[in-house]
């Protein structure tokens, strides 16, 4: 365990870092001491990337100091980090699939005689440093070969190396199943006995309570606290990490409208999918708005796929309007009335060369079919009409969509959807990474369509958001729908509370 | 097309058809008669409709690849494509009594079988188009050899040859030919929404079948449309020299398709089609071969004038050189204000 009174290994002092238009990182003040697991956890922009980037050099901070064993160090890029003894595992695991286990585990520091690699000593040196994550497989066996998990540990075992004395491990068991967890978790245990400082960032709460000793918080930039593990409650944990204080929030008084007695349109029945969602029931009323609520990686986006069949589902049934119907692929969705904005605007959202009417058009022009082309007149008057009323800021309607800003981009996701007149809206974060006045402005349109009768399922991190707009909350934590919050219950802290239950 | 759709003439636009105006008015002022167009029995002559005559091949398997670069593929095949059509084309001339309509017909059909089945590869199988169309690319000249047993196999067929070297309203009738597939393609790409689905495809595959397009469908289209034109082409090559070459028909055309899909500012990543532009890159090819040859400069020069005006062309393209080009013309405007 860590002794509060040993000298931190590292310790970082009012970093300051700053994006155009964005505090990444504002006064942030932590310490890390050798032989502890130290969680850190916020939602997306919180600043824990953009920390780890600043200590792994990747970022240079604007401000502050970062002092390693007492004395102040200079990270100005990753080979100072790597010499100051600082190792990083990504997500996404860094190494070279095709290639042998050995030859990634010494590709950047291959042993030499006369400049030609000395395969043999190449070998043994891979082998030690298998050993040390405790792996015993052929260092000769294709990367490729092994699981993700076994991959991990290699990634692992590289940054170990010779003389790593902090390592970071950045969302190590997102792609991992609970076997493979456990594992990955007695060698954390492993590395923090023999003194070595664990950074680890999650966005699994169990995982935080299994395995840290101490968690640090970070919203919007700023450092919320560090706690010790063993005397934070979760229900506490949640509220500093989505900025709520449960003290301070009250059962807000809502006005319901009556949506009980309205036709279902939509209704899941243990829907699920293997590995992305566990069974899921799921009613949709006329004019109903249902938020999705749950941390980062709870299953929120999983949901909408599989309610819209971007993904198909592998257990459950669906019925449409009353009828069982296959919803299982986007075009099958279409024809019944769905409408689905994902999350991921940039890769699933805008196709960015073609311009923003060809892209508000797109999905009307589909569901007609190829042959039947929307004459230009009326796509121009769609498009003026829409541009207008959504207020999107373009200077033309021929600019390609990549051209505008985020928030922009949005709205003319959301006109692509409104002008098919759709019965349900899946809305997967309407409102991330969009500025203020795009986020109002969305919300509004969000009420004005429900209040023409249209139903709509949004995902959201935002908890006052679902709080403002929704008439049930569907509330999910690791894959799964833990509880559903229904009329004047709703209050963002009957919703906190049930996504750290 | 885009330009008349949008409206937008920017550089990158335009660079192509003032280089293909560059490049004839240079060529006038070293070749004497270079402009000049003489009638001859009624049927126009002159080096600018001999640069449409020799430009045809290239243009309309240039028009193929132009849609399969729009949906991020590409062709390799069609070069093999030519010479298996100029095959089949020359084989049932020379040695059936069938009418040369249903020849040609046979012809065009072999020529979507194997459009479709590169199509299936990619858009089935998911085999990389590089890959996929790789392989007819490396076997098309065999299965060539195998329909002509080997030889160059001649032919006489008054229709076919005269889409080879004939006449049509005092033009080469195997350009009217190409004009007439040009503007049909254009026609059936904008004036109904399947070029834009398949811009959509090439720009984001994802957005796409989250709109609910099809791509796999529209993907092996485009294979059996690039096959088709390469069928054409190949008929034209094999009635132009009266004879079917399965090894040298068509050789190496393939790549002056990709670079005129290039030169008409298409992003092998896909995304967009410039079906005119394209067409301009492919005159802009065979003028400078026209004018190469005409000018007198010794063969061996020839493909490296060539390339390097490509080059020069791409240059001019690029989004660097054109951000140097106007950061110049601003500081060059700021001086003299000053």
């Amino acid at each position: 365990m860590t002794d509060v009174n040993q000298p931190p290994l590292l310790s970082i002092e009012h970093i300051n870092k700053r994006f155009p238009g964005v505090r990444a990182l504002n006064d942030v003040s932590l310490t890390f001491h050798s032989g502890e697991v130290h969680a850190l956890l916020g939602e997306n922009g919180a600043g824990k990337s953009t920390l780890i980037k600043v200590l792994t050099g990747i970022y240079a901070k604007d401000s502050g100091d970062i002092t390693l064993d007492g004395r102040k160090v200079h990270i100005k890029n990753s080979q100072d980090a790597q010499n100051s003894g600082i190792r990083t595992v990504y997500q996404e695991i860094n190494l070279i699939p095709t290639m042998t286990v050995a030859e990634n585990l010494t590709l950047l520091d291959q042993p030499r005689r006369f400049g030609m690699i000395r395969w043999r000593s190449a070998q043994s040196q891979a082998r030690e440093m298998l050993a040390r994550v405790g792996l015993d497989i052929d260092p000769n066996s294709l990367l490729v070969s092994h699981s993700i998990a076994v991959q991990q540990m290699v990634a692992i075992a590289r940054a170990l190396g010779s003389k790593a004395r902090l390592l970071i491990l950045d969302e190590p068991t997102a792609s991992l199943d609970s076997d493979e967890i456990a594992r990955l978790f007695d060698l954390m245990r492993q590395l923090k006995a023999q003194g070595m400082a664990i950074i680890f960032v999650t966005h699994f709460l169990d995982q935080v309570y299994a395995i840290s000793d101490t968690i640090s918080v970070l919203r919007n930039g700023s450092h919320v606290g560090t706690f010790k593990t063993s005397a934070l409650s979760q229900t506490e944990l949640v509220g500093h990490m989505l900025g709520k204080d449960l003290d301070m929030l009250q059962h807000e008084q809502r006005d319901i409208t009556e949506t009980e007695e309205k036709p279902v349109v939509l209704s899941l029945s243990q829907v699920g999918k293997t590995g992305m969602l566990k069974p899921v029931d799921l009613n949709l009323r006329q004019g109903e708005i249902v938020g999705l609520a749950g941390l980062l990686g709870s299953g929120r986006t999983e949901l909408c796929e599989l309610a819209y069949g971007a993904a198909r589902s592998d257990q459950g049934s669906k019925t449409w309007l009353g009828q069982s119907l296959p919803i299982n692929t986007p075009k099958q969705a279409i024809e019944q009335g769905i409408a689905y904005c994902p999350e991921d605007r940039k890769h699933r959202g805008i196709i960015a060369e073609l311009s923003v009417r060809e892209n508000l058009i797109l999905a009307l022009q589909s569901s007609r079919g190829w042959w039947s082309r929307i004459p230009m007149a009326e796509q121009q008057a769609v498009v003026s009409e829409f541009i207008e009323r959504l207020s999107i800021k373009t200077s033309d309607m021929e600019k390609p969509i990549g051209e505008l800003s985020g928030g922009n981009q949005q709205k003319v996701i959301l006109a692509r959807w409104l002008v098919t007149n759709p019965k349900l809206l899946i809305l997967d974060e309407p409102t991330r990474g969009i500025d203020v006045g795009a986020h109002h402005d969305i919300l509004n349109i969000i009420r004005e369509l429900c209040e023409e009768g249209m139903s709509l399922l949004v995902a959201s991190s935002e908890v006052e958001e679902i709080v403002a707009f929704a008439h049930r909350v569907v509330v999910l934590r690791d894959r799964g729908k833990v509880s559903e919050i229904v009329g004047n219950q709703i209050s963002q802290k009957s919703i906190i509370q049930a996504i750290a239950q | 097309m885009r330009l008349k759709r949008s409206m937008r003439w920017e550089a990158r636009t335009l660079a192509p058809i003032i280089s293909l105006f560059l490049l004839i008015v240079g060529t006038a002022l070293v070749v004497p008669g270079f402009l000049k167009l003489s009638i001859v029995d009624g049927h126009i002559y002159g080096s600018l409709i001999d640069i449409l005559h020799r430009s045809t091949p290239t243009a309309l398997i240039a028009l193929g690849m132009a849609v399969v670069i729009g949906t991020k593929g590409i062709d390799l095949s069609v070069g093999a494509i030519i010479a298996i059509c100029g095959a089949v084309t020359a084989v049932l001339t020379a040695s059936t009594e069938l009418h040369p309509l249903i020849v040609l017909g046979c012809a065009v059909l072999v020529g979507m079988v194997c459009g479709l089945w590169n199509g299936t590869l990619v858009a089935v199988f998911g085999i990389q188009p590089i890959v996929a169309t790789l392989i007819l690319m490396v076997a098309g000249r065999g299965i060539a050899q195998m329909i002509t047993g080997g030889q160059i196999v001649t032919f006489h067929s008054d229709f076919i040859n005269a889409i080879g070297n004939g006449f049509f309203m005092g033009l080469p009738a195997r350009v009217v030919l190409a004009a007439v597939i040009i503007a049909i393609t254009v026609l059936v790409l904008r004036k109904t929404a399947l070029g834009m689905f398949l811009e959509a495809v090439g720009g984001n595959s994802e957005t796409s079948r989250l709109v609910g397009i099809d791509s796999k469908l529209l993907i092996l289209m485009v294979y059996v449309f690039s096959g088709f034109c390469a069928a054409l082409a190949g008929v034209i090559i094999a009635a132009d020299i009266r004879g079917a070459d399965a090894n040298n028909a068509g050789l190496w055309l393939e790549l002056d398709a990709i670079l005129a899909v290039v030169i008409a500012g298409a992003s092998l990543s896909g995304g967009r089609i410039y079906l005119g532009l394209t067409i301009v890159g492919a005159l802009i090819i065979q003028t400078l071969t026209t004018a190469i040859l005409t000018s007198g400069l010794p063969a061996q020069y020839n493909l490296i004038v060539k390339a390097s005006i490509i080059l020069l062309v791409l240059l001019l393209q690029s989004k660097v050189t054109q951000d140097f080009i106007k950061a110049r013309v601003q500081s060059f405007r700021r001086a003299s204000d000053a």
